[in-house]
């Protein structure tokens, strides 16, 4: 796994960039990735961040769009909107998590 | 040690790639793979566009699209769950096995969180796909715009969807 340095801190991620150390992430590193794919951050993309690291806390895995929506509450369109594309693998590259594994 | 910064491809750079999916089937076990496949690319920023065909029709009429069944009569891959047992065809058209089959079936992708199908075509839609239903298959089915979901963005005939999805990829499904 390649060491990168993100915001003076070296992180530790996959080939595709993807963090792989849950505790390696902060709100400050979240930025910068952010900033990479061309996202800034408001308060609504930070709720949405914050739900998604929770929830990989309790469900051991990233959460899908759908999952985001239903027990996240955040519209997928409102997903779309905040993460334009790609909105799954962007929240979770942002928020420091594996690319999401479910199909839905 | 560290190395330069790995950034995802997100495909900053539009490709242009674009799907349609020709949903023909209205059984509920062949209504899911273009659902699945669509919602799917939707997700990785395709555009997509979903036609429904003859007994697809189903899974867009209001008054249809809660109730397609699954039959396991003339499936013979279907096992009964998580073993390699089959139930003999022959006992297949008994009364009530459709029922129960699709009783099943619901339930294993309710476990799965997989939305029921109108559900499912709602969240496609709100990804930013879009859905067609077919001049012909309305005729045939005596079904007017209004019979249809309200997110169909109209009926259009065999040309328009070959005009439509020009450079697209295609699924039949």
């Amino acid at each position: 796994m390649p060491t990168i340095e993100i915001a003076s801190k070296p992180v530790t991620v996959n080939d595709e960039g993807f963090m792989t150390v849950y505790d390696e992430w902060s709100e400050e590193i979240a930025t910068v990735l952010a900033a990479q794919v061309e996202i800034e951050l408001t308060p609504r993309h930070w709720e949405v961040i914050h739900f998604l690291r929770e929830d990989f806390k309790k469900e051991g895995e990233s959460s899908t769009s759908r999952h985001t929506q239903t027990v996240g509450g955040f519209p997928i369109k409102e997903q779309f909107e905040l993460f334009p594309k790609k909105p799954a693998k962007k929240m979770s590259y942002i928020a420091g998590l594996p690319k999401p594994k479910g199909c839905v | 040690m560290t190395t330069p910064a790995i950034v995802p491809n997100f495909g900053a750079e539009d490709t242009g790639r674009k799907l349609a999916i020709i949903c023909s089937k209205g059984n509920l076990d062949m209504a899911y793979p273009g659902l699945i496949l669509g919602n799917a690319a939707l997700g990785e920023g395709i555009e997509t566009h979903l036609f429904f065909t003859f007994w697809g029709f189903d899974m867009i009429i209001k008054s249809r699209m809660n109730d397609l069944q699954f039959s396991p009569a003339g499936n013979t891959a279907m096992h009964l769950p998580g073993t390699d047992a089959h139930i003999p065809q022959s006992v297949m058209p008994v009364p009530g096995m459709t029922a129960m089959a699709t009783h099943m079936l619901k339930k294993q992708l309710e476990d799965l969180n997989i939305p029921e199908v109108p559900d499912f075509l709602e969240q496609i839609v709100a990804a930013g796909g879009h859905l067609w239903a077919c001049r012909l298959s309305a005729d045939m089915n005596k079904v007017e715009e209004t019979d249809l979901r309200d997110d169909v963005e109209g009926i259009i005939s065999a040309s328009d969807f070959i005009e439509m999805t020009e450079g697209a990829q295609l699924l039949f499904i």
